[in-house]
């Protein structure tokens, strides 16, 4: 793809990123167009309503809270690198990596996944579940289906399950234990990421500018694929 | 109905099994629905022989084969039974008492007969445990089969018996991937659905073809030899057949490899959705054959393409909808529990069988059923009925398993349908083994680039080791038209020898295969709560990260799917009750269920706090937080019911001892009297022995508890109180004279009056009357301990009494004479001492609750009743005797007492919303009912009401002056009437006699 290259160009430092967070040449222009399509102001930057703003995301019970791990609380704002860095968690696991390595353990990790994850519950960020964050999550995800009472006892045993040194909170240890225990809670699912023609011609036509080269990027998100451990 | 799936099964067992009697000599009256509804003559021409050959079929009857040796054996007997009946002609003329049936029953029972065959070289084979670990189960039955087929062929010349298609297309099969279908791991199917496919599409057909045009090659050759007549179709057809995975083989065999998940999904998911390529290639060569192979034109290719279009997805869809009908169906069984496990089984079956109506892919539409309804159904019914689908499907499956693998064993040993080619079966062995093992290596390399994770090497080789061919291609070559296919009978052998080497030899080998190559195998793990949330979790964060990054990739559409599950399918086919109950709250439940159980089996009596911790979790020294306790209080409230009764037992060896002494004399002696109480309903189920037994029990029980209180009141006022003194201090307004209280008893409830009676009977009689009572402070000698313990506990419960303050209790000296009194220094076995032992102080006001609750128990919408059987045995313990043995003082004690209770159990029971939404109640109750056989089969359901005591917590507020009445009348009218009227028992006796009484 010689023309993928000097489109590279327009995404600022895509080099390094590629290096660093090991997304491909075209995933980095997917994601770069992703990230123009949901920056509508083209500031350059994504802010908090941009994310507000995808459908989709006001209905996942969590949704508020990805944001979160997106755009950092002080933060008001996301550039396109965090952007990549981020979902660079999701990236399936090298297997190339080796431990042994100095250099810092790379974003798709497993190590990273699970602490991404459980950054998500551990919203005050003091590195400990705590049985009012669980039961938050858990409130989130379930809303009005259960009693509180129930939810009470779901948490209580969550946490007296997970909870190996007792302290009565989670840390990422034991998080970490209770994912590598749970074989099919945290089952590898095979998913082949693609965009359908009609999401291309919907994205053109936000987009309105560019439309003809993003043709060519038609495919170039398959091999995109987001994955827990 | 059950009983008449299984009746058709096997009335197709046995007409499949070659007898074909029925047919030709014995002209059975067709009175039975099963033997009408025994199958169609079988379609084959090949099952024509043993149907043409029965004129004679004492002839061959009289062969040690092994329904045939039965039969010969009843022969004489038959004979014999016929003279008897003749005699009796001669004596009594026109009635025979005995007669010989044997046309009559002949096929059912042959079919019995070899049911009970496969049942028993099942419990044979699993003698030894060495052995089963080494060979497979199917290879044994294969290998039995031979051998029987070998002796019938022997004794008979002829093989009477063989795998008939129509048996094992309508009845067999459907049996097995029924079950693989309902049991589906759902997720793990759709999460691999693309390799699944891919495997099975492109794979049958890769191998398919491959082997058709190859062995067609080797032909010309002349590899092949010549008397092999057979052109490209037929090889071609040959090919198709032979090449499919077939289910049954697969399971078989990777239920004992146990290899990792994934793994065993794509194989099997194969071996179930290939059955629309094999089905679509079967019949379209069939008619090229039928048509020959220089008519067939362009359009019959394209044709062939679109039948395979329309059978499988059409298949699909209409499993899909039986599964919604079933779902549907489920949805409005609750009065109808009993038949609930029935719908599940015709509406599974009926998706088979229309599928086939229509020609299309059963068993796809089959597996979509089941996998689509599984969800819906398993909401929707009880817990009972889970049970009861669960081991029916499972018990049908296994046994049609063994009998397809039997019959594929005698099948093979008849010599008339074979006709060997050496070239052929070595061909056609390489030929699929190669094709399999470059076909798997091909698809993988093309889905590895799309799975995340890939499959390699090591999964690459065990899928095509596991491609193992079985009875589906037995059967379709059986049904083969041997005018049109010449070459049949070198077909059929071939395949016999394909599907044993398969089964047998890579059966046998691919597990020390899986050992060596490391393959990672399941584990079986305990579902964790953590897990389930984390599951969730993961999935919406997924989900969502691909929402942010624009993708519209797997979890996008299952989310898309889950809402619409949510939205609308569930709202259709979920109960309301149901409905609104979350997921993870079920698995909650299920999770605590299990651990309950676990608990119980583990010898859960006694329950030392260690292991009242999780068992699936490392065991901890002590609880680590107060809300382990209360969780599982809350557990007892919401019907997940951690047995709390079980803790209380702490006993030392002596008492352990003691107890089961009495134990087993009190079961000994309830034994008789359940007789009355025997009831049978076809609509509900009875109560079991021992829940009617615990019921009863349990009056006993709160009975003596309240006779506890009483005793040592009484003993505290022995000598000066009278009986009439202590009724009244039971209730204050009534004072204490006793013709008071009988007319306030008389004008409360005039049911009473015949107790009234006998209690004046007994008070004319004063002095036996206090013999009585001491022989009821003997019994409770144990109890009288209690109430020292128990103001901590339920102090709820005193405070109704409106007894004095406990005073501290001294053992009498009735008490050392007890056998079971145990060291009088030793903890009694009480709830409240054995639970302050225990459980740290922190959670004593835990406890404190959770007794309280357990106090209430006499109220019925309370699910915790703890007659557990250890409490039945402190109840046997404490007083357990007779009804006509309670003295009417304490009898009217302890009423007004469990009326007190009742009353404030009612109230502090967290049982209030009852009344906002009766039917919500309804249903949840009945759920508890039926969850409550887990955990502990002897505790008497809530929900139906107990016989001898109507709910007094209906009507908490009458309070306590209603329920002793109420009580009392049920009591004395529900229960049988006492054998004999209280004898008066010589003074000295009351002693001894306590212990032999019980």
């Amino acid at each position: 793809m010689g023309s993928s290259s000097s489109r590279l160009d327009r995404v600022p430092g895509a080099k390094d990123l590629m290096e660093e967070t090991g997304f491909s040449e075209t995933n980095i222009l997917c994601l770069y167009d992703r990230f123009e399509v949901l920056d509508r102001e083209e500031r350059g930057y994504l802010r908090l309503e941009d994310f507000e703003a995808i459908q989709q995301l006001a209905v996942n019970p969590i949704g508020d809270r990805i944001i979160g791990a997106f755009v950092f609380p002080g933060r008001e704002t996301l550039d396109f690198p965090s952007f990549v860095r981020v979902l660079a968690h999701f990236r399936p696991t090298d297997t190339t990596w080796s431990r042994s390595g100095s250099q810092p353990e790379p974003a798709n990790s497993r190590t990273r996944k699970l602490r991404f994850a459980f950054s998500l519950y551990d919203q005050d960020g003091d590195g400990k579940i705590s049985r009012a964050e669980l039961t938050e999550m858990l409130q989130a995800m379930l809303g009005m289906q259960v009693t509180d009472e129930q939810l009470q006892s779901i948490v209580g045993r969550a946490i007296q399950e997970a909870d190996l040194d007792r302290d009565g909170a989670i840390s990422f240890d034991e998080f970490k234990k209770m994912a590598a225990s749970g074989q099919t809670g945290l089952k590898s699912v095979s998913s082949i990421m693609y965009r359908t023609k009609q999401q291309q011609q919907q994205q053109q036509y936000i987009c309105g500018e560019g439309g003809t080269e993003q043709v060519h990027l038609k495919h170039s998100c398959q091999t995109l694929m987001f994955i827990f451990c | 109905m059950l009983l008449m799936l299984l009746l058709l099964l096997t009335a197709g067992t046995g007409t499949g099994a070659g007898t074909g009697a029925g047919t030709g000599t014995g002209a059975p009256p067709l009175r039975g629905p099963a033997l009408r509804s025994s199958p169609p003559v079988p379609a084959s021409p090949s099952a024509s022989p043993p149907l043409l050959l029965l004129p004679k079929p004492r002839a061959e009857y009289g062969a040690p084969g092994v329904a045939s040796a039965r039969s010969a054996a009843e022969e004489p007997a038959g004979g014999g039974g016929e003279e008897a009946g003749e005699q009796h002609h001669h004596h009594g003329g026109g009635f025979r008492v005995v007669q010989w049936e044997w046309s009559y029953v002949q096929t059912p029972y042959i079919i019995a007969i070899w049911l009970l065959v496969a049942s028993v070289a099942k419990i044979l084979f699993h003698f030894s445990q060495r052995f089963t670990t080494v060979v497979p189960e199917s290879c044994m039955l294969i290998l039995l089969g031979l051998v029987l087929g070998g002796i019938v062929l022997i004794a008979n010349k002829k093989q009477l018996y063989q795998l008939e298609p129509a048996l094992f297309f309508l009845f067999l099969l459907p049996t097995i991937v029924g079950d693989a279908g309902y049991f589906m791991p759902a997720r793990l199917f759709f999460d691999n659905l693309g390799a699944i496919l891919m495997y099975a599409v492109v794979g049958t057909l890769w191998n398919a073809f491959c082997t058709g045009f190859s062995l067609y090659a080797a032909k010309l050759v002349g590899v092949i030899d010549e008397r092999v007549h057979a052109d490209l179709l037929d090889f071609l057809l040959f090919g198709a057949l032979v090449s499919a995975v077939d289910p049954v083989a697969v399971l078989a065999v990777f239920e004992e490899v146990h290899v990792n998940d994934t793994l065993f999904i794509i194989v099997f998911g194969e071996s179930l959705v290939n059955d629309a390529v094999t089905v679509v290639l079967y019949k379209v060569y069939i008619s090229f054959v039928e048509v020959g192979a220089e008519n067939v034109q362009t359009v019959d290719y394209f044709k062939g393409v679109a039948s395979f279009l329309i059978v499988s997805i059409g298949g699909t869809l209409v499993g899909l909808v039986f599964a919604v009908l079933l779902g549907f169906i489920t949805r409005f069984t609750k009065k109808v529990r009993i038949i609930e496990p029935l719908f599940v089984f015709l509406l599974v079956y009926l998706a088979y069988l229309t599928a086939e109506l229509f020609s299309l892919s059963a068993i796809l539409s089959m597996t979509f059923c089941g996998i689509g309804a599984n969800k819906y159904v398993e909401a929707n019914i009880s817990q009972k009925s889970r049970t009861t689908v669960k081991y029916t499907m499972k018990t049908l499956a296994s046994i049609a398993e063994t009998i397809i693998f039997i019959f594929l064993g005698i099948s093979a040993v008849d010599k008339t349908k074979w006709a060997w080619d050496t070239g052929l079966v070595s061909c056609t062995l390489i030929f699929i083994f190669i094709f399999r093992a470059m076909g798997v290596i091909g698809q993988t390399w093309v889905l590895n680039r799309f799975r995340l994770v890939p499959l390699d090497k090591i999964d690459q080789v065990v899928m095509s080791y596991g491609g193992l061919r079985g009875a589906v291609a037995f059967a379709l070559v059986v049904l083969l038209d041997g005018e049109q296919v010449r070459a049949k009978d070198y077909f059929v052998a071939t395949t016999i020898v394909v599907v044993f080497f398969t089964v047998m030899f890579q059966g046998l080998t691919i597990k020390p295969l899986v050992k060596w190559l490391k393959v990672p195998r399941s584990t079986s793990r305990k579902p964790t709560i953590n897990e389930e949330i984390h599951e969730r979790a993961f999935d919406h964060i997924l989900t969502a990260v691909e929402d942010i990054a624009g993708l519209q990739g797997y979890h996008h559409w299952r989310d898309k799917w889950e809402q619409f599950d949510k939205n609308y399918l569930s709202k259709l086919l979920l109960r309301k009750s149901v409905y609104r109950k979350s997921e993870l709250w079920e698995a909650y439940q299920k999770i605590n269920i299990r651990d309950a159980i676990s608990v119980i089996d583990q010898g859960g009596n006694v329950l030392t706090s260690a292991r009242l911790s999780l068992p699936s979790m490392t065991s901890r020294a002590s609880f680590p937080e107060v809300t382990n306790v209360t969780n599982y209080l809350r557990e007892n409230g919401s019907g997940v019911c951690l047995d709390l009764q079980v803790i209380d037992n702490v006993p030392g060896a002596k008492v352990e001892e003691d107890m089961e002494t009495h134990h087993v004399l009190a079961e000994n002696l309830y034994k008789p009297r359940r007789r009355y109480q025997s009831a049978y309903s076809r609509h509900f189920m009875p109560l079991g022995e021992k829940e009617r037994q615990d019921r009863e029990v349990f009056q006993r029980n709160m009975k003596s508890r309240m006779e506890t209180f009483k005793s040592t009141r009484h003993k505290r006022h022995k000598k000066e109180r009278s009986l009439k003194k202590r009724r009244g201090s039971d209730s204050k307004e009534d004072g204490n004279e006793k013709p008071r209280r009988n007319v306030s008893w008389q004008d409360k409830d005039p049911v009473v009056v015949p107790v009234e009676s006998e209690e004046e009977k007994g008070e004319h009689s004063d002095p036996e009357k206090e013999k009585e009572e001491d022989e009821g402070i003997t019994f409770v000698a144990r109890k009288a301990e209690t109430p020292k313990i128990r103001p901590k506990s339920v102090p709820a419960a005193l405070e109704g009494c409106h007894s004095p303050p406990a005073a501290p209790y001294s053992p009498t000296s009735e008490d050392s004479h007890l056998p079971w009194k145990g060291g009088v220094g030793s903890p009694p076995p009480c709830v409240s001492v054995e639970a302050t032992k225990i459980i740290p102080v922190d959670l004593q006001q835990a406890w404190n609750q959770s007794i309280s609750s357990l106090e209430s128990i006499s109220s019925p919408p309370a699910p915790a009743e703890p007659v557990h059987p250890r409490v039945s045995a402190l109840s046997r313990l404490g007083g357990p005797r007779p009804a006509s043995y309670t003295p009417p003082g304490s009898l009217a004690g302890s009423t007004s007492s469990v009326g007190a209770q009742v009353a404030q159990g009612s109230f502090c029971f967290p049982e209030k919303k009852e009344e906002e939404e009766e039917e919500e109640e309804e249903e949840e109750e009945g759920a508890l009912q039926e969850m409550r056989p887990l955990m502990s089969s002897l505790r008497p359901p809530g929900a139906m009401p107990p016989p001898p005591q109507p709910p007094p917590g209906s009507a908490p507020g009458s309070g306590k002056r209603r329920n002793p009445c109420v009580y009392l009348r049920s009591f004395v009218t529900a229960p049988p009437p006492p054998p004999p009227p209280p004898p008066p028992p010589p003074p000295g006796d009351s002693r001894s006699r306590g212990p032999t009484q019980l």
